[in-house]
């Protein structure tokens, strides 16, 4: 059973400005397939004044839906249409003391209805561009479509920076699963970064293992170049730069920290970092680099610089 | 006004008897059943009578076939993935579209690791298409797991006819059978039915307590290991209290098959009748003609079923709806949704499901109280005017997220 509030209940079993408005003169029909709800919102505009004189509004939905409209319609009661256009869904919520996470959709649509409806005044077209996905951190009611466009457009590669930029996640954690598949979804998709030829021919290479961190810095001097060492720095340096764009293209980037002899150190970047291609990605660059210089080098994470000057 | 309870698919009450034989085993009898002194040994004996009571309920050849579990997830999940453990060279999985959460959420876990999960569709009234099952059936499949009876609309399912299919292969098959037993006869030992869940709060024993019948010479492999309890194939210390209480149902249900399929259904086909005599754009779905006796899911068009409910709810009446806004999910049922049953109509699905509790005269009430109830919301709906739905539906046509 839903924890609705008196309010809302009470929204429920005596709706106000239910059904038919006679001489309306904006009408807003919006519903989501999905979740079966449909709300159709009447509006009697002053010409003059465009002033909002009457509203009903008739509805297909839940308690929380018919609860929602309600309270839409004795809100814009009164208000200018530009008022109006100014209503928010949080603030139909309020006006109802809260809604449970998984019914906010129900107040997304009356901003919508009302939203439409003020466009069929003005002769406009009001184009719905709000997508919904199932919930999935209940906690702060956040959906899986939120999340997906949050993750592709900053580059987020990690559960933390998911809650940091949504709050889904920062509550009871038990969503963590949910977002971290969808973390996993949109990196595979994304990942155009080189691959060594083995990894890209491999079905999954998310399952090789990360072997970065256990690989230990070859310790040996570097046997005599055949380049002298300014210009073997430039054939690093040309080789990083032309895979640069192709990083910078996924939002990331990599940067040369220190060349010891067959250790090249850098640090991967932007969405790069911590992504789990991680390691899929530094092999592909090593090996164009092994391929550019003619020799074996090693690239590894600029946070193992350390690591060998202490042996 | 006392209330009404008419949602016994969802959970049913526990039965005075049950609870009566169940309290010893909270007090004097609160022994452990595997210890070498008198107190373990009553437990022993009570937990070996309930045994033989649940044997009997679904005619089971031998009471070692019984695995007392924690509820009918538990003994999905276990049976299923035993199959796949213990048949590493078979990979495949039939089940149905319409299959319970406890079944369908595993699957598609299981899908994500390698496992070939095969689906099989239904007809509008949530029928199977045999054909279709055979032509799936392979040396690959490791199990067949169809369930007896549909929880929303209470469809059976020819689960006999269809572990015997499974055999041929050399499959195994697996029925959730948590809605029909206790409500339909059922004999095990004339199938080819190889396990079996069952839950007992669907029969008026306790919650968190369920059974896995696993016939005799069935490879096993147990979900939890550790001690010995039910021949080392579910460790744990027994449930001693519901395990007895399970026994004590199971027994009342025995007594209770023929009025079941009697009185129960006739309360059940009255309400029915006495709805859709009234209330017009309503119909019955899955499959009327063959169903638990229960069972009755209406589908009142162009209103959601939330509302209903919470307008019942306020009469007293309890009953649940396959309308998404109820599961907190964005979908209508995925039974209703399998069926086609259109989006206007499955949002307003009511499931009524009855037990031998229910009198002539709270169904009479129910049968007073829902038409009023639909056609208020009807009149807030954009899909309706005055008398009937907005022609051709064309009328209201919203911009759609
Ligand atoms: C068909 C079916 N299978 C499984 C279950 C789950 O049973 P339990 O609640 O005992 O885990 C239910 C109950 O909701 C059910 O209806
Ligand atoms: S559900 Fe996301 S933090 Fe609780």
């Amino acid at each position: 059973m839903w924890d609705y509030t008196e309010k809302v209940r009470e929204h429920f079993f005596n709706p106000r400005n239910a059904g038919p408005l006679d001489g309306a003169n904006a009408v807003g029909d919006v519903g989501s397939i999905q979740c079966g709800d449909a709300l159709r919102l009447m509006l009697r505009v002053d010409p003059e004044t465009e002033r909002i004189l009457d509203a009903h509004f008739q509805t297909f939905g839940c308690g929380s839906a018919i609860a929602s409209s309600s309270a839409l319609t004795e809100i814009v009661k009164g208000m200018t249409l530009d008022e109006a256009l100014q209503v928010s869904n949080q603030q139909i919520a309020d006006y109802l003391d809260g809604l449970p996470p998984e019914k906010m959709h129900c107040s997304v649509m009356g901003r919508e209805a009302l939203q439409a409806a003020i466009a069929n005044y003005r002769g406009e077209t009001w184009v719905d561009d709000h997508e919904e996905g199932a919930m999935v951190c209940k906690c702060f009611a956040v959906d899986s479509v939120l999340i997906e466009d949050v993750v592709r457009a900053n580059n987020l590669t990690t559960v933390e920076q998911v809650t940091h930029y949504t709050k889904a996640g920062g509550g009871c954690c038990s969503c963590h699963e949910g977002i971290e598949e969808i973390l996993s979804n949109v990196s595979a998709e994304r990942c155009t970064a080189p691959m060594p030829p083995s990894l890209a021919d491999a079905p999954k290479p998310a399952a090789q293992p990360i072997a970065i961190h256990v690989t230990k810095p070859a310790t040996e001097p570097a046997a005599r170049p055949r380049l002298t060492n300014f210009q073997r720095m430039r054939k690093i340096e040309e080789t990083i730069e032309a895979i640069r764009p192709m990083l910078q293209r996924d939002h990331g980037d990599i940067e040369v920290v220190e060349i010891d002899g067959k250790n090249i150190y850098v640090n991967l970047k932007g969405a790069c970092q911590g992504c789990m291609m991680e390691q899929a990605t530094l092999s592909g660059i090593q090996a164009q680099l092994v391929d550019a210089l003619g020799e074996f080098v090693q690239l590894l994470p600029a946070g193992m610089l350390g690591l060998s000057a202490r042996r | 006004m006392s209330p009404i309870y008419l949602d016994n698919n969802a959970t049913t009450a526990c039965d005075p008897a049950v609870v009566e034989a169940m309290l010893p085993y909270f007090t004097e009898q609160f022994g452990n059943a595997s210890s070498m002194h008198s107190f373990g040994n009553k437990v022993a004996q009570g937990l070996k009578e309930a045994r033989v009571a649940v044997q009997k309920l679904i005619g089971a050849e031998f009471d070692s076939e019984i695995i007392f579990t924690s509820c009918g997830t538990e003994s999905d999940s276990t049976a299923i993935l035993s199959a796949l453990k213990a048949q590493p060279e078979r990979n495949q999985i039939i089940t149905t579209v319409v299959e319970h959460p406890a079944i369908l959420a595993l699957c598609e876990h299981l899908e994500k690791e390698g496992t070939v999960v095969h689906r099989l569709k239904v007809d509008k009234k949530g029928r199977l298409d045999i054909d279709e099952y055979k032509s799936l059936l392979s040396p690959r499949t490791a199990i067949v797991s169809v369930m007896w009876a549909n929880n929303e609309t209470g469809t059976l399912f020819p689960v006999e006819q269809m572990a015997a299919m499974a055999r041929t292969v050399g499959a195994m098959f697996h029925t959730d059978a948590v809605q029909a037993v206790g409500k339909v006869p059922i004999d095990l030992k004339k199938s080819k039915i190889d396990m079996l869940s069952l839950s007992g709060h669907k029969l008026h024993a306790p919650k968190g307590i369920g059974v896995l019948y696993l016939r005799r010479n069935t490879r096993f492999r147990p979900l939890l290991r550790g001690g010995h309890q039910e021949r080392g194939r579910r460790a744990g210390t027994e449930n001693s209290a519901s395990i007895v209480g399970l026994g004590k149902a199971a027994e009342q249900a025995m007594e209770y098959m023929e009025f079941e399929n009697t009185e129960v259904k006739r309360l059940r086909d009255r309400l029915e009748a006495g709805i859709l005599a009234q209330v017009p754009h309503a119909f019955v779905t899955g499959d009327p003609a063959n169903r638990l006796p229960n069972t009755a899911n209406i589908a009142f068009e162009y209103v959601e079923g939330e509302a209903i409910l919470l307008l019942l709810n306020k009469q007293g009446i309890a009953a649940s709806s396959g309308s998404a806004c109820t599961s907190g999910s964005l979908e209508p049922s995925h039974v209703m949704r399998a069926m086609g049953i259109p989006y206007t109509a499955a949002h307003g699905t009511i499931r009524f499901s009855l037990s031998r509790y229910n009198t002539e005269e709270e169904i009479d009430r129910v049968i007073e109280a829902a038409p009023p109830i639909i056609a208020q919301l009807r009149k807030l709906s954009p899909y309706w005017n005055e008398s009937g739905p907005t022609a051709a539906e064309q009328a209201f046509a919203p911009a759609y997220a």
